[in-house]
């Protein structure tokens, strides 16, 4: 019923997919050491868990999947409440519902923006934190491929929480109460993957599992987001 | 149209408010006697009279209270689901008030089964929690519970609150079957199966009378506290608006 | 142009365009506005009055489309605005009290943005040189004034052409120079067919618009809602859930 009379690959919508995308990187890298926070909570999460569980190098490569996995869950978690919020807040959310661009794909754009902006930065440190858990070689890879494929389903879930939660003055705490039980699913097989490449249990099923996962998320959080989102501007 | 003229006389009785409470009026006492009558015969069928299990003596008896709850949990969530949608589709206030009235007795009904299943793991894995696919799998449904409720309560305008924790519940009872699976996986990869079999005895056709009576019990029940809770609803809400009203006259 | 579909055919001079036919707007358990009608064709006008808490700006959000209303029809050459509601919400061009800036983005950033929203290619420079915001172009908005983010928000209207306008207070934060500015886009726009509603509790000057005091209306309301009351106490029952 949405996409009635919507042309959605036509050329407004193309160019007005990419402004929104340009915008939201111009603001992320216009706002200096804010838009890394994501990252540097990353990495400052993970480095607390060999002081926690000490430093013994077995233990360290034995959590090693799970503690990476789990920080990058929570630190994207971390940058979600300002993904719609500005833009409500400022009155630009108004402005975009009226444009040309289904609001469905302009959840897309902002998702994309946000990944790439956050979860991609992610991925690049996790190689060298992994190297801190005393990971093992056969990780590596398997960690960077189950992230690239997480980390956007993690954005597109996320999506549907800030949606939601963008009206409310106090959201932020409420959307990592909403998407993290949704993101079960994405970091029991991301974390899977890597263990089963690690332990030679296999990362082949985990990952593909994983790339549904992503390509479900694509499909269906932009529906419920961008409903959402209708409901905020009214 | 003659359809849409029977589903309009199927649910002529939720026509408007006060229709509905005249039905609910007509209907509570005998749902309330059957919640009440199932309940303590079941209650005593499973805990007196079946036999005890040969394996695990009586501690087996928690899953008269065990398994129903684990299904209401299931079971309300699967109105919640449906009536969201309903709501959302046709937006009858009715069906929100349901899902936002049925929400806390779910919940209450997940920790029951959570917290019924650690106190059966300790006679049986001598330990209070054991990260068991199927407890796993209730404890996330018991956070999508504490999330649509909190959603549900941070907005100031209830309508609103309504539509938003909706489509929460709808994104939820997508997503759970996926948790469901995810957690089968991953208990698989971390333990050897045999635990989870425990959770699963043969169930001996003696077992099986008591076990269907607490069902309907428990589902009576939910009508019961359903239909309480949902008038109050109704009428904390004419209450607000008389109070609205009566706001504006003063104002003249 | 084909964005607009048949909407654009501006030969086809249609009287009513855009019509309001019993709007009514219920938020929570509150009545907002109800009932307001009227028809708006090419060139006019509509001034929306009366004081602060009336349904100004909730009247113009329905007339946006982003608000439904609770009752009644909004229409659009003939057609309800509710059958394609995204495709109408292209027409529109919303200024309402949010000043849409955004801090670390310049003007013309801005106005850009905007404009490729809907799709077109902008008239971004134009649009400055007419609200005399040119020497401002390059300026981030966290230096922007009051006013001047307003003007901002003002040449968004003529960077992208769009037939509908409504403004919500749109003079508050001007001053007189740009105040008269506006007005002559108004005029401007009104002469190539558009439509605008203003919606001000302060003196607007809106040549030959019709006038909508939601103050005034909302008296007479309260007269037959409390008629209408009395009926209803006489019945002692509510008809729909939406009524209760």
């Amino acid at each position: 019923m949405v996409m009635k009379g919507k042309n959605y690959l036509s050329g407004n919508n193309s160019a007005s997919f990419v402004a929104i995308f340009k915008r939201d990187i111009r603001l992320a890298l216009r706002n200096g050491i804010g838009s890394f926070i994501a990252v540097i909570f990353f990495v400052i999460t993970v480095t607390l868990f060999p002081l926690a569980v000490g430093p013994e190098l077995n233990l360290l490569t034995r959590v090693a999947p799970g503690v990476l996995w789990v920080c990058a869950l929570l630190s994207t978690m971390l940058s979600l409440d300002s993904l719609f919020r500005e833009d409500f807040e400022d009155g630009n959310l108004e402005q975009i519902v009226l444009g040309v661009l289904p609001l469905e794909l302009v959840v897309l754009s902002k998702a994309f923006a946000h990944w790439v902006t956050t979860g991609l930065p992610l991925i690049i440190c996790a190689p060298v934190l992994a190297v801190l858990l005393n990971m093992s070689g056969k990780g590596f890879i398997v960690l960077i491929l189950s992230l690239l494929l997480g980390t956007p389903a993690l954005s597109m879930i996320g999506t549907v929480g800030a949606a939601l939660t963008v009206s409310l003055r106090r959201g932020g705490v409420l959307i990592a109460l909403l998407v993290l039980p949704l993101s079960v699913p994405i970091l029991i097989f991301g974390v899977g993957a890597v263990e089963g490449a690690i332990f030679g249990l296999g990362e082949r099923s985990p990952l593909l599992i994983l790339a549904g996962g992503f390509v479900a998320s694509l499909v269906l959080a932009p529906i419920a987001s961008a409903a959402a989102l209708k409901m905020a501007v009214e | 149209m003659t359809k849409a003229k029977n589903f309009r006389l199927n649910f002529h009785f939720l026509a408007n408010p006060a229709r509905f409470i005249r039905f609910t009026n007509k209907i509570f006492p005998w749902v309330l006697i059957i919640a009440i009558a199932s309940i303590v015969s079941g209650l005593i069928l499973g805990l007196a009279i079946v036999p005890p299990d040969y394996q695990q003596g009586d501690a087996y008896r928690i899953i008269f209270v065990h398994v129903p709850s684990a299904w209401m949990g299931l079971f309300i969530y699967a109105v919640m689901a449906f009536s969201c949608a309903v709501g959302i589709i046709w937006r009858h206030p009715l069906a929100f008030l349901i899902s936002k009235a049925s929400a806390p007795i779910g919940a209450c009904f997940t920790f029951i089964c959570l917290l019924t299943g650690s106190l059966w793991g300790q006679p049986m894995w001598g330990t209070w929690w054991v990260w068991d696919a199927r407890l796993t799998s209730m404890l996330v449904l018991l956070f999508l519970y504490i999330g649509y409720i909190a959603l549900n309560s941070a907005f100031q305008d209830s309508h609103k609150g309504a539509r938003a924790s909706s489509i929460l519940v709808l994104v939820g009872v997508i997503n759970l079957p996926i948790v469901k699976f995810s957690v089968d996986w991953w208990n698989t990869l971390h333990q050897p199966a045999t635990i989870s079999k425990i959770d699963s005895p043969s169930i001996d056709s003696s077992m099986i009378a008591p076990l269907l009576l607490m069902i309907v019990g428990f589902m009576t029940y939910y009508f019961t506290t359903l239909i309480i809770r949902v008038r109050s609803e109704i009428i904390d809400r004419r209450i607000k608006k008389i109070r609205l009203e009566q706001t504006r006259a003063m104002n003249e | 142009m084909e964005l607009y579909g048949g909407y654009m055919n501006i030969d086809n001079k249609q009287k009513g365009e855009l019509k309001a036919n019993n709007l009514t707007c219920v938020r929570g358990e509150k009545t907002i506005f109800s009932k307001v009608n009227f028809t708006l064709s090419r060139g006019e006008a509509l001034l929306v009055t009366g004081p602060n808490g009336i349904g100004k700006s909730s009247l113009l959000r329905v007339l946006s489309g982003f608000l439904k209303p609770s009752k009644g029809e909004l229409s659009w050459r003939d057609g309800s605005v509710y059958q394609n509601i995204e495709e109408y919400r292209t027409l529109v061009h919303f200024v309402g009290h949010s000043d849409c800036i955004k801090s670390s983005l310049t003007v013309f950033e801005h106005l850009l943005f905007w404009s490729r929203l809907r799709g077109n290619s902008s008239s971004a420079y134009e649009a400055l040189e007419r609200t005399g915001l040119l020497n401002l172009a390059q300026t981030p908005g966290r230096f922007l004034s009051a006013g001047q983010k307003k003007r901002v928000s003002i040449a968004r209207l003529i960077s992208t052409y769009s037939p509908l306008w409504f403004l919500d207070e749109p003079t508050v934060t001007l001053d007189a120079d740009s105040e008269k500015k506006l007005e002559e886009l108004i005029i401007d726009h009104r002469s190539g067919g558009g439509i605008v509603v203003v919606a001000t509790h302060s003196k607007f000057r809106l040549d030959q618009a019709l006038n909508l005091d939601m103050g005034l209306k909302a008296i007479e309301e309260d007269e037959s809602e409390k008629q209408k009351l009395k009926t209803y106490e006489n019945k002692n029952k509510q008809d729909t859930w939406e009524e209760w």
